[in-house]
């Protein structure tokens, strides 16, 4: 520890709170560590098409990033898997797409 | 280092552990005004329970109640937004590196102790997110479906970003500012998050790299050890968790600047839904706002006289004027401004207001800024839900 470090923890220690409200605050130190809640008990529907969506979509985001959402078409819910594959880099099989569109406007849109 | 400038000591206080949230905690939930709105209130690491958008990544609403405790939003009660999964869960602020380079005549690599060397400004300023309120979009927009709480008002310490660049020296070809923060991507193929400034605007004097928030440390959900503050303009920019700062000499095309986060270069910003085929902008500066904090819509108030209370903000020039109006906007009345706390923080005003003995009626709140600026009634309209600024309307009953 240096020097000047150390004379500053002797002044928190002794002058408080109160002289951190007088003068801006200054950088922080040390490690801050939190630990995420992950999904939060959240999870997709059950029903046809829902392993897929499970595999694909759960790499990158919780259910409730589609389940939050308004009432979406048909066309817009292939709009959004089609995003996650040429944007986001999401490596879903061609083959599985029609089922994961299937799922999703069965479960969280209109035809 | 100055002898009056105490060290944090954020591990002591940072060090917390939230584990799985119990089943529980989802118990508890409000509904946002709008079609699919119910949320739960969720705590997480840091933060006080606030309104679950999604938690991987994690977005959380500020309840709106809060406004009205204050003009400062508590870092607990701090609204949330992170695009990219992989974010770190722990950061060393003493091993933390801010790397200047590209178009610069010294690349550095920036300690926090370095920062703390330099000289430190202040500001108030609201970090308003670009998609708040866009659950209230009609028709409806797919995104992060907010209420109103995707916004605070905080002040920020830290160092002039132009200091910075001033002290690496921008080369003669410098043409945007590129910032990047520790949080990626879970795939390969995800363009990692990042946002770019003109240099003009970067040189300001209300950009900061921020590494304290209402005198204490940033949460690590806000970007701790440190941020940007772009002061007047929306949230997309304040990169948390602040890594790097590239001198691009070209405009910055990548995936967050070319293609999203952009808006109609039109009248108001807004086109008709559906409308293609007209030209785009990135978002820049926030839009004049002005709501209630002591009344909502759908709510009740007292007959006879009683406060009004609330919060109004723009992009920098400061709020000039709120108005009331109890007659659906027919006539307006003038409310009380309180106190300054800078051009680009919330302004809280007050006034009074007399309620008929028994009924129903509209309230309407609009606000002015300096440059001219103001809210209309009529909501614009973007497929990305940006910028909503319309004039706010409650409608309450006498009780």
């Amino acid at each position: 520890m240096t020097k000047h470090t150390l004379i500053a923890l002797t002044c928190v220690a002794v002058l408080g709170a109160s002289a951190l409200a007088a003068g801006k605050p200054a950088p922080p130190k040390g490690t801050a560590t939190i630990s995420l809640p992950g999904d939060a008990g959240m999870a997709f529907k059950p029903g046809p098409g829902a392993g897929p969506v499970m595999a694909n979509c759960l790499t990158c985001h919780s259910s409730a990033y589609v389940s939050t959402q308004p009432v979406l078409t048909k066309a817009q819910w292939t709009a959004e898997v089609a995003k996650m594959k040429a944007v986001y880099g999401a490596p879903i099989p061609d083959d599985q797409v029609p089922a994961i569109v299937d799922y999703l406007t069965a479960n969280y849109g209109k035809p | 280092m100055e002898l009056g400038r105490g060290r944090f000591l954020a591990a002591a206080g940072a060090a917390l552990a939230a584990g799985a949230i119990p089943r529980g905690a989802l118990a508890q939930t409000v509904q946002l005004p709008f079609a699919n709105g119910e949320r739960p209130l969720v705590a997480f690491p840091q933060k006080r329970p606030l309104i679950l958008q999604t938690p991987r990544p994690p977005q959380l609403e500020t309840p709106f109640a809060v406004f009205d405790q204050g003009v400062y939003t508590p870092n607990d009660a701090f609204f949330v937004r992170w695009h990219l999964a992989s974010i770190p869960q722990s950061v060393d602020a003493d091993a933390h590196r801010i790397a200047v380079g590209g178009e610069v005549n010294r690349a550095l690599s920036l300690s926090l102790d370095d920062l703390a060397k330099m000289p430190a400004v202040e500001v108030a300023a609201v970090n308003q997110c670009s998609g708040n309120s866009r659950g209230l979009f009609a028709p409806r927009v797919a995104g992060g479906e907010w209420g109103n709480g995707a916004m605070g008002n905080a002040l920020w310490t830290g160092v002039r970003l132009r200091d910075i660049l001033d002290r690496a020296g921008l080369k003669a070809t410098a043409k945007q500012v590129q910032f990047d923060g520790l949080d990626r991507g879970v795939l390969p193929g995800t363009p990692d998050f990042k946002k770019s400034l003109d240099v003009d605007v970067a040189r300001g004097d209300d950009v900061i790299v921020a590494y304290a928030m209402n005198g204490a440390p940033l949460p690590v959900l806000n970007g701790y050890p440190v941020r940007l503050i772009v002061a007047g303009w929306f949230a997309t920019y304040w990169v948390k968790m602040l890594s790097a700062i590239t001198v691009l000499d070209h405009v910055d095309d990548n995936f967050w600047m070319k293609t999203a986060y952009r808006i109609p270069d039109t009248p108001g910003n807004s086109v008709a839904p559906g409308a293609t085929g007209y030209p785009t902008i990135p978002i820049n500066r926030l839009a004049v706002r002005s709501f209630i904090t002591n009344v909502t819509d759908g709510g009740t108030v007292k007959a006879g006289r009683s406060e009004l209370r609330g919060i109004a903000f723009d992009g920098g020039s400061g709020i000039k004027r709120v108005d009331l109006s109890i007659d659906g906007g027919a006539t307006w009345r003038a409310m009380e401004l309180e106190r300054d706390y800078g051009k680009y923080g919330f302004r809280r005003w007050k006034g009074e207001l007399v309620a008929p003995p028994s009924g129903s009626f509209t309230l309407a709140v609009r606000a002015t800024a300096n440059d001219g600026s103001t809210q209309q009634a009529t909501p614009g309209w973007n497929p990305s839900g940006y910028l909503r600024n319309s004039i706010e309307t409650y409608k309450v009953t006498v009780a």
